[in-house]
């Protein structure tokens, strides 16, 4: 397992030839990291991970549909919130500027438990909302979680899609207006294809910052992975073992993501 | 203004969060302090790092440079709450065995330099990027002339590389002072007692959650407001000199 790790790692980009790894000090440092790989395994306690694995998995689970579901849906919100900051009239580009630089501009941490901690201390007191279908839903602790985080990823690419809107060629605008398109179908086929191809490396950057962005869900009793590695801790008292699988499941995922974006990218030819 | 209060139904909240001991907002505002003292240090020493960082990547040799990609790297894919966990088990246990070493028993850490410590081993990461592809943008004749001058490296580094590369480096800086200032949140998770630690118990003590909560958020807003104010300011003197942009797109 050490040498495709290392791979990746040391030579700090993906792109790179196989044969860039076979200089003398890549392979000393690859072996270095292969011994410490042995020595961790060897040395560290394992022996715990066959009774929390499953949980570990059901963790590992919330986390990547945490992270799915609210890039979608912020990324879909932050749309029209780009769209009001960039072109707007200002009764909807200030509400939409007031939003996203409070989202921006104050800690995520305190922004789930506000939701979490406030939110969830008003609603038990009103009593059409106890009453009603969505009191089960609104009990548990995960969907102040997808609110925050969606939220948050809203902000931020609102930001975003404020620049990449502004930033398509104004040509291309006037020859679709030229030739009579409606405005829907300008929008549609025109400004946001050429707004998102413009900004998805930085799309690809903020969606790992939200990959890194979930463990603090585990703060408001929402089990994922981070909360999994946690009980490991609290109930077993071991420290780094858990820790550095957690870290190698991140980096593992935003890998991932990363590629994922790479190809993207090529498909939609932005990186020339 | 007690009526202008009592008539918008604010009295309560004014009461929960005046400065003198009933109320709270002394705590929110020592938990404020506390924020800001870690965020300037962690900024500082990340700066720190980054110059040296940067250096590394750019002038380095092939291992330095292979080290320093793995540690911005891995800095950049896994999350700071495991970071701050990793590195304050790591610090700790380190101190702890150096001082056993040296036969003095287990040290307090204090907070605030467990918190510089992981915060700014975590922003080192980032503004080594910043500060590297501030040096890179510095047109390359400058440090050519002042090589060819016989400028001393150290020297070159004072008098050019840092001047020069003041303009492109401030809005990456600037966003990672407003990092700094809101990662300082997560060390409310190890038990540190900044702004959002404190807001939180006070909240939880009171049951009043949204009067809390939104008076933090208004603290770190005015914190982010001020920042932004602050280093446009210093952009604005870091280009001096520079001609200006402004309709050149037209």
């Amino acid at each position: 397992m050490g040498a495709p790790g290392s791979a990746v790692f040391a030579g700090g980009g993906q792109m790179m030839g196989w044969r860039s790894l076979l200089q003398p000090h890549r392979i000393v440092l690859m072996a270095l990291f292969a011994g410490l790989v042995v020595w961790c395994a060897i040395s560290l306690r394992w022996d715990w991970i066959p009774e929390y694995a499953p949980l570990a998995i059901e963790g590992a689970w919330r986390t990547i549909w945490i992270l799915v579901v609210t890039t979608v849906v912020g990324f879909l919100l932050a749309i029209p919130l780009g769209l009001a900051q960039a072109i707007g009239p200002w009764y909807l580009s200030m509400p939409a500027k007031t939003f996203c630089t409070i989202i921006r501009g104050t800690p995520l941490l305190l922004q789930i438990w506000l939701l979490y901690y406030g939110l969830g201390s008003l609603f038990p007191q009103i009593p059409w909302i106890r009453g009603s279908e969505l009191w089960p839903y609104l009990r548990q602790a995960w969907p102040y979680a997808v609110l925050a985080l969606t939220l948050s990823y809203a902000g931020y690419e609102g930001e975003v899609m404020r620049g990449a809107f502004a930033g398509v060629n104004k040509g291309q605008l006037e020859a679709a207006n030229a030739f009579g398109m409606p405005r829907f179908t300008m929008f549609r086929r025109i400004w946001l294809p050429q707004a998102i191809r413009n900004v998805l490396p930085t799309l690809g950057g903020e969606t790992i910052l939200q990959l890194k962005a979930t463990p603090l869900v585990a703060t408001i009793t929402v089990v994922e992975i981070y909360a999994v590695s946690s009980r490991v801790r609290s109930d077993l008292f071991i420290v780094y073992e858990p820790l550095l699988l957690l870290a190698l499941f991140y980096m593992i995922i935003a890998g991932i993501i990363a590629l994922l974006f790479r190809r993207f990218e090529l498909k939609t030819g932005s990186r020339l | 203004m007690d009526l202008i209060l009592d008539t918008l139904g604010l009295a309560k909240s004014a009461e929960l969060l005046s400065l003198s001991p009933p109320g709270w907002g002394g705590n929110l505002l020592r938990g404020l302090a506390n924020s800001l003292q870690i965020a300037f240090g962690a900024f500082g020493f990340g700066l720190l790092i980054g110059l040296f960082g940067a250096s590394g990547k750019l002038y380095g040799g092939v291992v330095i440079r292979d080290l320093l990609a793995i540690y911005t790297t891995v800095i950049r894919a896994v999350p700071e709450l495991v970071l701050i966990l990793i590195l304050y088990y790591v610090g700790t246990d380190l101190i702890n065995q150096a001082s056993s070493a040296l036969g003095y028993g287990r040290v307090e850490i204090s907070g605030v330099v467990a918190g510089i410590w992981v915060l700014g081993i975590v922003q080192g990461a980032y503004a080594t990027e910043v500060l590297r592809g501030a040096i890179q943008a510095i047109p390359h004749g400058q440090i050519e002339a002042a090589r060819a001058f016989g400028m001393p490296s150290f020297m070159l580094m004072r008098r050019v590389t840092i001047p020069a590369m003041m303009s492109y480096a401030t809005p990456g800086l600037a966003n990672l002072w407003l990092i700094a200032t809101k990662d300082t949140a997560l060390l409310a998770i190890v038990g540190f007692s900044e702004l959002t630690l404190e807001t939180r118990q006070a909240a939880s003590s009171t049951r009043a959650y949204f009067t809390f909560f939104l008076a933090a958020g208004a603290l770190y807003m005015i914190v982010t407001l001020f920042s932004g104010a602050v280093f446009a300011r210093i952009e604005k003197w870091a280009r001096r000199g520079q001609p200006s942009l402004r309709g050149a797109g037209k």
